[in-house]
């Protein structure tokens, strides 16, 4: 076992990781984006109530909860460690450090991860920990023979509140920087790096990077302005 | 063409150090180097310390010299070592601020001088082949596909000047063992040792606490040698693919 802890421990081990744990939350986002487009039906939240109620009950998905909210961890943990080293290895600081290349993103990747963190803190305590608590009215739709949580409404009274969707939309901006660069970085660091696949790579990961954070703010802005 | 310089000088490894200005007439024909050459004579003239720096080929090959010209290693030129930056690409009355490359790996010595033989530790961790390969082969004796070797020989062109651990706001040193460990591996004479060299210096490079890497390319942009971060790609699909192969890797 000494070698796996060798390998953990390494710094290729330590970014292996967080590209691994960073790959899944990528794919967390498109569950999770798809899912809550359902709060744009017009349907006084029939769709996004009981696909709510699905997402709480369902064995497989509560199973795969589990392994999300330890990825967070793990990913910000990590995050964390690496970060501090990386600060450690340069004590004395240059008077003047210019880039040639490397953007804004790639150097801020820790700032941007722990303004992401702090918002996971405010987006759940707003919704998850609500729900979670039991402070939610109940509601029951025709068809649907059991009462449902009615966290459509608590997120429209959320997103009533412009200092919410405010925040709501800083934290996709924190987003969109944060996966411009983690999406290439995650395959760079498993190695995945040729001339071929690389260009398809970014260009992939600059279109996710836009498209979901701009689908997730979508939701605040749709329902503070139009509903 | 006169310029201001703003140096750092440090007299020892203990001292704090600090920046010294200094006035100095230059000719757009010197080298980066030989400007300071120019300005270490008038020094000595005037019985004060010259100003220590690396160098030594003087021809862009060795990867001695390397300092922080105005916040970038090897100065503002793409490509191109210290000794290979002419003053032509700087303006006549300009400030240039002049500092050592900086890591806690690559402690000052002095002045402009940096200790990087943390390079030369993690290269004796596994940056080599065990046998004598004898003489130069005949050409072609061993077959090796012509993109291969090509690709194993950018590679090989980093010259370990510390550019990239300058450059990276991490200070880390993966492009340069990434360089030295895609060069052997792509050969078939270093290929045989492959699995055991990435992981000996990859352990050493932590080992001298160098920090990881965030893949900012940094790296890639301010080396002289223009070596690639896929480099740092096929080290890292070296090291993983190694770590959990089934023959011993480490001791």
């Amino acid at each position: 076992m000494n070698w796996l802890s060798r390998f953990f421990t390494s710094s290729i081990g330590r970014k292996l990781i967080m590209s691994l744990t960073g790959l899944f939350l990528i794919l967390f986002l498109v569950v999770h984006l798809v899912g809550n487009l359902q709060l744009l039906n017009e349907d006084d939240g029939f769709s996004f109530n009981t696909y709510a109620y699905f997402m709480t009950h369902n064995g497989l998905v509560k199973t795969i909860s589990f392994g999300l909210y330890f990825f967070i961890v793990l990913h910000a943990i990590q995050g964390i460690v690496v970060t501090i080293h990386n600060r450690k290895s340069r004590k004395k600081n240059y008077r003047q450090l210019n880039f040639r290349e490397a953007d804004f993103a790639s150097r801020n990747m820790a700032v941007l991860g722990l303004l992401i963190l702090a918002f996971l803190f405010m987006h759940m305590g707003d919704f998850w920990l609500k729900m979670k608590m039991g402070q939610l009215d109940m509601v029951k739709y025709d068809g649907v023979n059991y009462p449902v949580n009615d966290l459509y409404t608590r997120v429209n009274t959320a997103f009533s509140v412009w200092w919410i969707v405010v925040l709501y939309v800083i934290g996709q901006i924190a987003l969109f920087f944060h996966l411009k660069h983690g999406f290439y970085s995650a395959f760079q660091t498993l190695g995945w790096n040729h001339p071929k696949y690389t260009p398809i790579i970014k260009g992939i990961g600059l279109v996710f990077s836009v498209v979901v954070p701009l689908g997730f703010a979508l939701i605040p802005l749709y329902i503070y302005f139009v509903r | 063409m006169k310029l201001t310089l703003k140096i750092w000088r440090q007299k020892d490894r203990e001292e704090t150090g600090g920046f010294e200005t200094y006035q100095v007439e230059a000719s757009e024909e010197m080298s980066f180097l030989e400007m300071l050459d120019v300005l270490n004579q008038e020094l000595i003239e005037q019985k004060k310390e010259p100003v220590a720096f690396d160098h030594d080929c003087r021809e862009g090959i060795c990867g001695t010299c390397g300092m922080m010209i105005n916040g970038q290693p090897h100065g503002p030129l793409k490509a191109t070592t210290t000794c290979q930056l002419h003053m032509r690409h700087f303006n006549d009355g300009e400030t240039i601020l002049i500092e050592p490359f900086r890591a806690n790996s690559f402690p000052v010595v002095k002045d402009l001088v940096v200790d990087r033989s943390a390079f030369d530790r993690i290269i004796q961790a596994g940056g080599y082949i065990s046998v004598d390969t004898g003489q130069a082969p005949d050409g072609n004796v061993i077959p090796i596909e012509k993109d291969q070797a090509s690709s194993a020989f950018d590679a090989a062109a980093c010259i370990g000047c510390g550019a990239c651990v300058a450059a990276c706001p991490n200070a880390s040193a993966v492009l340069f063992t990434g360089a030295k460990v895609s060069h052997l591996t792509q050969l078939p004479q270093g290929d045989v040792e492959s699995k055991r060299r990435v992981q000996r210096m990859v352990a050493q490079m932590n080992k001298e606490g160098f920090g990881n890497c965030s893949n900012i390319s940094a790296c890639e942009a301010e080396c002289p040698k223009e070596i690639s971060v896929a480099n740092i790609a096929r080290m890292n699909r070296e090291y993983i693919s190694s770590s959990f192969s089934t023959d011993k890797v480490m001791d």
